[in-house]
Parts: C-alpha cells; sequence; structure tokens
C-alpha cells in the first residue's frame, strides 16, 4: 500500500485554501449584490452560470490562465463555491426582518456599522450552511485536479482507472468519501446549533 | 421644540402626508391616534429622517433637520419601535448599550449607564444584563426596547406602537411605568397608538389624524369633551363598546403585579433602607414557602423595631387580601371599607398576585365613567 497521507494532507490544503478565498469573495460578492440595487441579479445570474459549466471544460478554461498545478484547481475550486456561498450570504442579508433593519437604522448606525453588528452576526447561521455546501462539494471537484496537474488524491484514483486497478481507486476514493462525510456530518452540527441559537 | 411645516409625503399617486404643520413643545407628551393608514408611523418617521417628505420643513429647537446628518441626528433622538426591534444577537447589556458605544461614550460610563437603566425598571443587573432577548418575556423584551432609546438621554424620543403587541396587565404598567420617566428625565416624547384609552391615558396633547391629515390637536380633556369630527366620536365609541362587551372584570384585571415583596427573615434595617428607596410605607411579607404572611409598615419598624432584629415580630396581618378571580368589584368594596391604601390580590396557592391601588382602582372607574357619558 502506498503511504496515503501526503495526498490527503494536499488533497485538504487544496480545498482549506479555495474555501478561505471563496468566503472572502462570496461574502463581498453577496455584500455588493445586498447593497447595490439591481446588481443583485447579475452577480446570482452570474454564479448560477458557472455552475453549469462542466468541471473539465471549466478547468481547461483556467489552465490558459493558471498553467499546470495546484494554483488552477483552486481556481476552479473558488469559482464553483462561489454560487452557494454568495447566495446564502445574499438569501440572509435580504431576510433580516426589516423591524431589525429599522430599528439599527434609527438607533443612528451607518451602513457599514449596520452590516458589522447586526447584518453579518444575523446572516451567519445561512453563510455558515453555504460554506458547508461549498466544502462538501470542493472535496469531491478536487479529485479532477490531477487532470491539469495538481495533487491530491486525484493522483490514485487517476493512476488506477490507467491501470485498471480496483484497489487502488479505492485508496484514492474512499479517504475522499471519507472526508467528505466527515465535514458533512460536524459541520451540519455546528449548523444546527448556530441555527437553534439564532432562534 | 419640534416644528412640521407644510409637510407633505406620496408615494406614486398615494398621498400618505397632506400639508401637515403642527408643533410640539419641550417637554411634552404627544400622541398620535387615529385609523390604520392614516400616516402615522410616516410622522413619525420623518422626524429621525428614516423617511424624507417629499415638500415641507422640520425643525428642531429651530435648525431645519434636513442640515443634519442622519445619522448623527438619530443618535440625539430614541427610538422604539413597534415589533421591539431588538437586536438578536446581543445581550441586554449591548442592546442598551448601542446608542453609546455609537457615540464612543468609554466602558465605565455606558456600564454605569446600563446599570442605572434596569434599575430603573426593576430588572437586577445581575440577572438580566447578560440574557439575550430570546430569554426574556413580551414585557421585558419592550422594557428593553425602552431603556435602549433612553441610554444616551436623548431629549426627544419616538415611541410607535410600543405596547401594541402586549398583555393589559403588562401594557398598564409598562405605561405607568414611561410616563413615570417621562416626568422625571423631562423628556420630549412623540407616541403612535391606535388604542383611545392609552392615548387619553399618557397624553398631554393629542394629534388626531385621518387620512394623511390633522382633524384635531387638544388636550385628552378638550378632545373628550369637543370632538372635532364624527371619526374621532366614532373612534371613542368603538373603544367604549369593546369596554361594555368585555367579559366580567376580575380583581386581577385591575392590579398592579409590581409589588414590593420581602421575606420574613428579613432585618429592620434593611426593610426601612428599601421603603425609603421607593418612596413606600409599608412591604408585603413573604413566608419561606413564598406564600403570603402579612405586611409590614414602617410606623411599626420606627415603633417597636429594633436595629438588627428580624420583621417576623412586627409582622401585622391586618391586611385586606382577595383571590385573583374574585369580581372587581368585591375589591374595591373591600378597598373602600378598610382603612389602607391598599387590597392584595393572591394567587390559588396563597403568593401574592398583585396589588390593587385607590389609583388603580380610580382608574377603573374613570373608565367606567366615560362608558356611560358615552350611551
Ligand atoms: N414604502 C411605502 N410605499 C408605498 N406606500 C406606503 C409605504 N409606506 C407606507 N405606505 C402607505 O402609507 C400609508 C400610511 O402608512 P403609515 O405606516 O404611516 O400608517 P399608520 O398610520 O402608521 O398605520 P398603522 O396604524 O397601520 O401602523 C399607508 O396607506 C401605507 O400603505
Ligand atoms: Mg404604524
Amino acid at each position: 500500500m502506498i503511504n496515503l497521507w501526503p495526498l490527503i494532507l494536499e488533497h485538504m490544503l487544496i480545498v482549506v485554501v479555495a474555501t478561505v478565498i471563496s468566503i472572502a469573495l462570496g461574502v463581498v460578492l453577496g455584500v455588493i449584490a445586498y447593497w447595490v440595487r439591481h446588481v443583485d441579479t447579475v452577480i446570482m445570474w452570474c454564479a448560477e452560470a458557472i455552475q453549469t459549466i462542466p468541471s473539465l471544460a471549466l478547468l481547461a478554461m483556467l489552465m490558459i490562465f493558471f498553467g499546470l498545478g495546484n494554483t488552477t484547481i483552486i481556481a476552479g475550486l473558488v469559482l464553483y463555491a462561489l454560487l452557494p456561498i454568495v447566495r446564502n450570504t445574499y438569501t440572509g442579508l435580504a431576510g433580516i426582518s426589516h423591524h431589525i433593519k429599522d430599528a439599527a437604522r434609527g438607533m443612528g448606525m451607518s451602513k457599514l456599522q449596520r452590516l458589522i453588528k447586526i447584518e453579518l452576526p444575523l446572516s451567519f447561521p445561512l453563510i455558515f450552511s453555504g460554506i458547508k455546501i461549498a466544502v462538501v462539494n470542493s472535496l469531491s471537484i478536487a479529485v479532477m485536479g490531477v487532470l491539469i496537474g495538481a495533487g491530491g488524491l486525484g493522483y490514485p484514483i487517476y493512476r488506477g482507472v490507467q491501470t485498471r486497478n480496483l484497489e487502488r481507486i479505492l485508496n484514492g476514493a474512499i479517504p475522499v468519501v471519507l472526508m467528505a462525510l466527515i465535514f458533512d456530518y460536524t459541520m451540519s452540527k455546528i449548523e444546527q446549533r448556530l441555527i437553534k441559537r439564532a432562534r | 421644540m419640534i416644528k412640521f411645516q407644510n409637510i407633505s409625503k406620496s408615494y406614486g399617486h398615494s398621498i400618505v402626508l397632506d400639508d401637515i404643520s403642527f408643533e410640539i413643545k419641550q417637554g411634552e407628551f404627544v400622541v398620535l391616534i387615529g385609523p390604520s393608514g392614516c400616516g402615522k408611523t410616516t410622522t413619525l418617521k420623518t422626524i429621525n429622517r428614516l423617511i424624507e417628505p417629499n415638500k415641507g420643513k422640520i425643525f428642531i429647537n429651530g435648525k431645519d433637520i434636513t442640515k443634519v446628518n442622519p445619522v448623527e441626528l438619530r443618535r440625539t433622538i430614541g427610538y422604539v419601535i413597534q415589533q421591539i426591534g431588538l437586536f438578536p444577537n446581543m445581550t441586554v447589556e449591548q442592546n442598551i448599550a448601542v446608542v453609546p458605544k455609537l457615540l464612543k461614550y468609554p466602558k465605565p460610563k455606558w456600564q454605569e449607564i446600563v446599570h442605572n437603566l434596569l434599575e430603573l425598571v426593576d430588572m437586577p443587573y445581575e440577572e438580566f444584563a447578560h440574557k439575550y432577548p430570546s430569554e426574556l418575556s413580551g414585557g421585558q423584551q419592550q422594557r428593553i426596547g425602552v431603556l435602549r432609546a433612553l441610554a444616551a438621554s436623548p431629549p426627544i424620543v419616538l415611541m410607535d406602537e410600543p405596547f401594541g403587541a402586549l398583555d393589559p396587565i403588562t401594557r398598564d404598567s409598562l405605561q405607568e411605568e414611561v410616563k413615570h420617566l417621562q416626568k422625571k428625565l423631562k423628556k420630549t416624547i412623540v407616541f403612535v397608538t391606535h388604542d383611545m384609552e392609552e392615548a387619553l391615558r399618557m397624553a398631554d396633547t393629542i394629534v388626531f389624524m385621518n387620512r394623511g391629515k390633522i382633524i384635531q390637536m387638544a388636550s385628552p380633556e378638550e378632545l373628550l369633551q369637543n370632538p372635532a369630527d364624527p371619526i374621532i366620536k366614532s373612534f371613542m365609541g368603538r373603544h367604549m363598546e369593546n369596554e361594555n362587551n368585555a367579559p366580567k372584570l376580575l380583581a386581577e384585571d385591575f392590579m398592579r403585579t409590581k409589588v414590593l415583596k420581602v421575606p420574613k427573615t428579613s432585618h429592620t434595617l434593611e426593610c426601612i433602607e428599601l421603603m425609603s428607596r421607593r418612596d413606600v410605607n409599608s412591604l408585603i411579607v413573604l413566608n419561606d414557602d413564598d406564600t403570603y404572611a402579612g405586611t409590614v409598615t414602617i410606623e411599626a419598624i420606627k415603633a417597636h423595631g429594633k436595629a438588627g432584629r428580624e420583621i417576623s415580630e412586627l409582622l401585622s396581618e391586618d391586611a385586606v387580601t382577595i383571590h385573583r378571580k374574585e369580581d372587581a368589584r368585591q375589591a374595591f368594596d373591600k378597598l373602600l371599607a378598610s382603612s389602607s391604601n391598599y387590597v392584595i390580590v393572591l394567587n390559588d396557592n396563597r403568593t401574592v398576585a398583585g396589588l390593587i391601588t385607590r389609583t388603580s382602582m380610580a382608574k377603573a372607574l374613570g373608565e367606567a365613567l366615560w362608558g356611560e357619558m358615552k350611551s
């Protein structure tokens, strides 16, 4: 058996880096969609359009800009992760009761103060759900990275397919599935706690 | 202090405020009342610029408010909204301290404000400051809403149907509290309601609105005696009718639930201290299991009490008690017949539910009188 740990760690690292970037980008875009009238439809449309591009095609296009390697798969994961995060940020912010928004305005909070002190904290449970979806999706999509020269668990799977070696395929696939399950389970637990606390 | 000059507001073709002009004096308690959709909330929100009128000007202390930055303006005007509007992600303390923090008060200062305000409404700091709004009752939440509006001592406070969603007993005691606070802190209050009884009870001046216009602006007495328009009469009439159709009134409908209670084992000094702090001359004394034991008066303590002794020795069991489900009339008869200022209302298990005082009785009688005047 080959040592899988370096591959698992690299796989995780790719997903974590991509998630961090997509959270930053997604929340900012979600806020812009919430703040700027009419921009919301444009942003949502773009985020959804990206999802419809087949992953292989998307990665191929990104390869033109980023070349072979981890950067390209990270860029691809970021683009895929945007939709759930942007959408949930936007829905969360827009869904806050207008009484609370009125109160915050009436207390004399500026737009930015309202966002940071009231609106983002109240949307956090929903934003977190978006992040969970993004992470779980990214864990499996990251396998495609092997096709554009990135590391991670895609490699044993790909080699296994090429050599028609089931054991090798499972060596890569099982950790991916397990990681997805573990992340899904623990993040769902946290999500439930957040929702319960927000009531 | 606040002057409306020809204010109009419309959305598309619908005119919401139609050339409104009036003036509110410093320290005045003004109540805006009128049918749903007549423009009360809109009027209120033009004062803190949550809504900008299409025409006209508003002056506060002679200054055109459009010349003031709206964010700065709002920090100087207290605001209580109808649907409570506490921030669910903040504790009671953080909610109350919102405006002081925006105004960059140092921490000790805003902490002191929170302490003092909570004490003002009998919600001990240790017990409530760190709770979240969802852990409070409706009445407690609304109290915090009022405190939040007062925290930075704004000279003007706007209140939009603050007690609309509360049960009658809680509403009653909150009305009393707000009126008391207003007098004590000398605030100018603009208060919206659609409840005529509330308006008559709280207002120095009532502004009656209909379809975006002011129909009458007058003192409660004047409004009762000379309603300027049939719609005002019908507004009171509807209110009176409800009152007459109401089910039999019980002792509990007239009691105040905020009463000072002490355990039997308290010492004389602490009781005296409590009485002088709260400006009362007697306290209700409870047994160990919280059931009613009797009362203790300041006279009794002064005459017979020795420092450091338990008040159980000075207990008087003369006070009149009544069960909460008994007819209110019984309570009034007992109150009138006794020499005391109050009747104590008890629950089934003999714990104390509240007090009926001469004031709460007078209020009830006043309502009966208005009902008769109408028919
Ligand atoms: N943003 C808006 N767009 C269009 N119409 C509005 C808007 N806000 C309020 N209105 C209309 O303006 C009128 C007055 O509203 P306002 O909220 O001031 O009434 P109100 O007297 O406070 O009524 P209520 O007692 O029901 O609270 C209503 O007919 C309402 O439908
Ligand atoms: Mg209203």
